[in-house]
């Protein structure tokens, strides 16, 4: 159970005045121009527009029912989207699977769903992608250099765990995340969609996250943080954008907007003074 | 912005200590089943009037009963640690050696054609409770008590459709006989004592099934399938396929066991095999499965079927009344999942929940 930084409010602190969002490179790593979604008579998304450059972090925040997971699901391959495109590094892209997204070096992380609990921790690093040795069609893991590989690429990401080999169920909340996230970094992807990765943690476990997200974004890999916490995006976000009821209704990118603009907009700004301005008058 | 990736200067966090030698001991699934067996086998040898229990000769007793549970509870184990269950592996004894006799004396089929024949049958069945599991989503449970019941009606109709007894029998007068007699059902020899053959396919496929499990890509597909199959699809696993394989194995074991009575007993009994599910799970919970699946050992269930066969011999040597042995099952069921479920919580370190 390691916290590598005993104290997170510095580095949190450094995080959040780090360098403006680089410029837009050519080709985007995901772009959505007037994506759609329907559920029968129930419409989830409509006219989205994203665009998603690698190394930023770019931030999705809505509140519930906002359309997120729809949103997520549409980037992950789970659903199709009913109308608009969905380009991948320029390539317009119809995925029928998450394998298919996978394949394009799309990586989702679940919240509760990205680690099997009972399982070692470099067990669950290797799942899905276990290394082999021997004659191939036996199937033999490399354990020991599964072993080895999962704690070096963990120590390039700044976790230090001293044995791989217990459940990844002792590790906390926050690291937990951080594991799938180096997972999904140490095999290649080019982009990450964190699904609410903060949302069942406290302010530390949060900070160890964060910054992980961080260290994603500085390997050129361009992460899709999808959050309800606007303090959470601002620290680390280089564009964000605010979903409500199924539509973007607002953009902003690092540098040109302050935390309030992101708590206004997500709040629909006069919902929240009418909200401020009830409360006031009960108490 | 290079303190992110540097590794120099990763604090080594204070509190993690170095996991000391006797908790990589705790942690291992097997310790309750193997700390439950010495126990047993002291107080049956202390127990012991007839002087024969811990020689050589009382081994070839206990293992005798040990061995044809052991070879089925191993794959019991499996399928349990990926998440499933078989009721039906018990009747599959009984099905796939009257399936067999049949085949020989009915039809007057060769010995090793008809065990052929009879494999791919049971691998069949362990197809159809996997598909059928994956495809309704059904507790396996209630799948395979379904299947259990199926098939416990067709060994009895069928048999006396056929044979007009509960009993298929004349077997040995069958081409081959012999030569599959001395690879299934054989004796083979220790400073005197004869022991089953039995015996050797039970160490063997217990060793096979260890590999799988702990050393190789579908052992690891196992653990996750049953610990988590929704992060196990996340991450790519074929869950279904696994499960469905582990159905396969499992009936396929049990087929192993039946062609073996078959052929030492000459011939089966219609209700051969029924009741004996209970003591595959038995066997596989007392040596670590967890019924939750994602956790487990198959030597811990071959340990667990030693132990029934400590009981099955020793009860009648200590002179205890031998209607006991059941209960006498059940409590150690009862004491070795409590032991191992305490053990395995100390081992997590101080997560007790």
């Amino acid at each position: 159970m390691t916290e590598n930084t005993p104290d997170l409010t510095p580095i949190i602190e450094e995080a959040a005045g780090h360098d403006p969002a680089p410029p837009a490179a050519d080709t985007p790593a995901l772009r959505l121009d007037d994506v759609g979604k329907t559920f029968g008579s129930v419409i989830a998304l409509r006219n989205i527009n994203l665009h998603v450059d690698p190394g930023t972090v770019t931030c999705v925040l809505g509140d519930n029912g906002a359309g997120k997971s729809t949103l997520i699901k549409i980037l992950s391959g789970v659903h199709k989207p009913n109308s608009g495109k969905f380009r991948v590094q320029g390539d317009e892209v119809d995925f029928s699977s998450p394998r298919d997204a996978l394949a394009r070096g799309i990586a989702t992380v679940y919240q509760d769903l990205a680690t099997v609990p009972l399982m070692s921790i470099w067990r669950n690093f290797f799942l899905g992608n276990e290394p082999t040795q021997g004659v191939k069609a036996f199937g033999f893991m490399a354990t020991k250099r599964a072993q080895h590989t999962t704690k070096a690429a963990l120590l390039e990401m700044g976790i230090d765990l001293r044995d791989t080999n217990q459940p990844i169920g002792t590790l906390s909340g926050g690291e937990r995340q951080a594991v799938a996230i180096a997972r999904a970094v140490h095999f290649g992807a080019k982009v990450l969609i964190l699904d609410e990765p903060t949302s069942a943690l406290g302010v530390r476990q949060s900070g160890i996250v964060l910054k992980y997200i961080l260290a994603a974004r500085e390997r050129g890999v361009a992460v899709v943080f999808i959050t309800h916490n606007p303090h959470h995006a601002f620290l680390v976000g280089d564009r964000f954008y605010i979903l409500n009821r199924g539509r973007m209704i607002a953009e902003f990118v690092r540098g040109k907007v302050e935390l309030e603009d992101l708590i206004q907009a997500m709040a629909g700004g006069a919902e929240l003074e009418t909200l401020a301005h009830e409360i006031s008058s009960i108490r | 912005m290079s303190f992110l990736t540097e590794t120099s200067n990763v604090a080594v966090d204070e509190r993690v200590a170095r996991t000391p030698w006797y908790q990589k001991v705790l942690r291992r699934p097997e310790l309750g089943a193997l700390l439950g067996a010495i126990v047993i086998f002291i107080v049956f040898t202390i127990a012991d009037t007839t002087g024969q229990f811990a020689t050589l000769a009382g081994a070839a007793g206990w293992t005798d009963f040990a061995a044809p549970v052991g070879i089925v509870s191993v794959f019991v184990a499996l399928l349990m640690i990926g998440g499933e269950f078989d009721l039906s592996a018990g009747v599959m004894v009984g099905t796939s050696g009257l399936f067999a006799g049949l085949l020989i004396t009915q039809l007057g089929w060769g010995v090793w054609p008809a065990i052929f024949v009879t494999l791919i049958m049971a691998a069949v069945v362990g197809y159809i409770n996997g598909l059928l599991v994956i495809r309704t989503a059904l507790p396996s449970f209630i799948v395979t008590l379904g299947t259990f019941f199926v098939l416990k009606g067709a060994n009895l109709a069928i048999t006396k459709g056929l044979t007009g007894t509960v009993r298929v029998s004349g077997v040995d007068q069958a081409d081959g006989f012999d030569s599959a007699r001395a690879f299934f059902a054989t004796t083979f020899e220790i400073a005197g004592v004869e022991f089953q053959i039995s015996v050797i396919w039970w160490i063997a496929l217990t060793a096979i099934a260890t590999v799988l499990l702990t050393r190789t890509v579908f052992g690891n597909w196992i653990f996750a399938s049953g610990g988590d199959s929704n992060a196990a699809r996340n991450a790519g696993v074929p869950v279904n396929r696994t499960k469905i394989t582990l159905f396969v194995l499992t009936s396929l074991s049990a087929a192993l066991v039946g062609i073996m009575f078959l052929l030492r007993l000459r011939g089966m009994q219609a209700g051969q095999g029924v009741g004996q599910e209970f003591y595959y799970i038995i066997a596989a919970a007392v040596g670590g499965c967890l019924l939750t699946g994602g956790a487990g050992s198959a030597i811990g269930a071959s340990i667990g079927a030693l132990i029934m066969g400590f009981a099955a011999v020793g009860i009648p040597y200590a002179l205890w009344d031998q209607d006991w042995v059941s209960t006498f099952l059940g409590i150690i069921l009862f004491s070795a999942v409590l032991i191992n479920i305490t053990i395995s919580r100390r081992a997590q370190g101080g997560r007790t929940k």
